[in-house]
């Protein structure tokens, strides 16, 4: 009998993941934004393998993922964060950290994850294993009574986390190199109502686009003592104010070719910087008013979708010849873009149709439709190598 | 003269809308719209407003939208945010989207605890 055991054990282990022996490269999760579930997804059999249940809140849900591509960390509206265990297709513990959160980010040693919240203001950081909190960050200002909502919280090398103080007009670069003792520096009056910000994908710049204003505030994190600066100050609304039905989201701000492509706030175009002399070097006409404005790989493509009221429109520009190649209309609502590691496949979220549509990006053509519960965001794991993902 | 657990018997949804009378008195009780268009209104507000108020509308980079944040207000301000939107906050104006009685329609149900959505 006792010979048995390990054999019993081994049946046990292998019951419980439910599979057999599998890597996670080309796993993700598609966030089902009404039901608080996330499904689980293969990129490789384009299918959805299972559902996690019980994530509270998901409107406005973002994920990030531990370094071993395991574990999704699912920030939601409610401020929960959820540890999600992508084999075993469980939620492997759940906090309650905030009122009202946004989104976060995971340090560069893997160790930490930090969530953004709006209420109370500030970023909170905890133990990647365990969800222990380690640190918190009230994001106070003025006379420092008042807490401003944080937004466009990234990872940068060093241990640091970047965000930027929507009503407070900062940035601040906490350095969690001793996770319980973090040392802030902030970048004061950088401008007017920063409502998103990113990292380039090399960690070197970290930009905060400005909504009170025309504009973006620049930080070179590698000479963080010439402070921040403003870039394109005719990026933005101009003169005519137009109205901005849903906030751009910068996280997938496009770097390719030595240009970034930026979603132009409140106008139908995608603005094209140069990335050394950060100057705009063009503008492409599109459908509406870009949200993600998101690179293939290669960065042989640049793929938008669009707010209210063209939401259901991508369209794709060719970055040889700086112009909307191919428009397609994957559903109602589309939300939300994630390629697959290399780029051949991008999945789409049309959260009015409840599916996600699976595109090749050299045809064009439709792979596959995949339902789910109103999706928003798709998250594959591809990310947990990423700086700023 | 203590009329206080009196009210208390008043579910919220009647005092909601006796507020509403009596601060809007011009605002005559907007007409139902269509249970069609009821089903896009109520998805308009949960999703595409809910994208800075929240699904749940307690609040986003926008302010909450619940019967309790917005008990103070007139319903006629209300309305007119709605419709024309906010300058200097991001709030945009729906106009083009709505008509006039159909941003009272919304304000009133906000005010009273804004409906789920119906699958």
């Amino acid at each position: 009998m006792k010979s048995l055991l390990p054999i019993l054990a081994a049946f046990l282990l292998s019951a419980c993941t439910g599979a057999s022996l599998r890597g996670t490269g080309d796993m993700g999760i598609v966030i089902e934004r009404a039901s608080g579930s996330v499904a689980v997804v293969d990129s490789s059999t384009k299918s959805i393998l299972g559902r996690i249940e019980g994530l509270g809140d998901l409107s406005h849900a973002s994920a990030v993922y531990s370094r071993d591509g395991r574990y999704a960390y699912v920030f939601g509206r409610d401020g929960g964060l959820t540890k999600v265990d992508l084999l075993e297709r469980r939620i492997a513990r759940r906090i309650i950290q905030a009122g009202n959160s946004i989104g976060g980010a995971i340090s560069q040693d893997g160790r930490l994850v930090a969530a953004q919240n709006y209420q109370p203001g500030g970023v909170k950081v905890f133990d990647a294993d365990t969800l222990e909190l380690l640190a918190d960050i009230p994001a106070t200002y003025g006379d420092g009574g008042q807490r401003s909502k944080v937004v466009g919280l990234a990872d940068v090398p060093g241990n640091k986390f970047a965000f930027a103080l929507f009503d407070a007009g900062e940035i601040w670069v906490a350095d969690l190199s001793r996770p319980r003792e973090p040392k802030v520096t902030k970048f004061r009056n950088i401008g007017n109502q920063p409502y998103d910000g990113l990292v380039t994908p090399d960690g070197r710049h970290y930009m905060a686009g400005l909504f009170g204003e025309d504009g973006i505030a620049l930080v070179d994190l590698w000479k963080p003592e010439q402070g921040a600066r403003k870039i394109l100050a005719n990026y933005g609304k101009g003169v005519e104010k137009l109205p901005v039905f849903k906030m751009p989201h910068l996280r997938g701000w496009a770097v390719a070719g030595g240009r970034a492509y930026l979603p132009a706030i409140g106008k139908h175009e995608v603005l094209v910087v140069d990335t050394a002399s950060w100057q705009e070097v063009g503008r492409i006409p599109v459908k509406g008013q870009p949200v993600f404005v998101m690179a293939r790989p290669d960065g042989r493509q640049i793929w938008v979708n669009f707010a209210f009221p063209d939401y259901s429109h991508v369209q794709v520009i060719d970055t040889l010849e700086q112009k909307v190649v191919q428009s397609l209309s994957p559903g109602k609502a589309v939300l939300h873009m994630e390629f697959t590691p290399r780029g051949e496949n991008v999945w789409i979220s049309a959260r009015d149709d409840n599916r996600v549509v699976v595109y090749d990006t050299a045809s064009f053509s439709k792979l596959t439709e995949l339902p789910a519960q109103n999706p928003s965001g798709i998250f594959f794991t591809s990310r947990a190598a990423r700086i700023g993902f | 003269m203590n009329c206080r657990p009196y009210i208390n018997h008043i579910p919220d949804r009647a005092v909601a809308a006796l507020f509403l009378c009596l601060l809007a008195p011009a605002a005559a009780p907007a007409a139902d719209p269509s249970p069609e268009r009821t089903r896009e209104l109520v998805r308009m507000v949960r999703q595409d407003c809910g994208s800075c108020h929240g699904l749940t509308l307690k609040g986003g980079l926008g302010p909450p939208l619940l019967p309790e944040t917005l008990r103070e207000k007139p319903a006629e301000s209300l309305r007119y945010t709605v419709l024309l939107g906010r300058p200097g906050t991001p709030m945009p104006p729906w106009n083009a989207f709505m008509t006039e009685a159909e941003a009272d329609w919304i304000v009133q149900q906000l005010m009273a605890g804004f409906p789920e959505e119906t699958r």
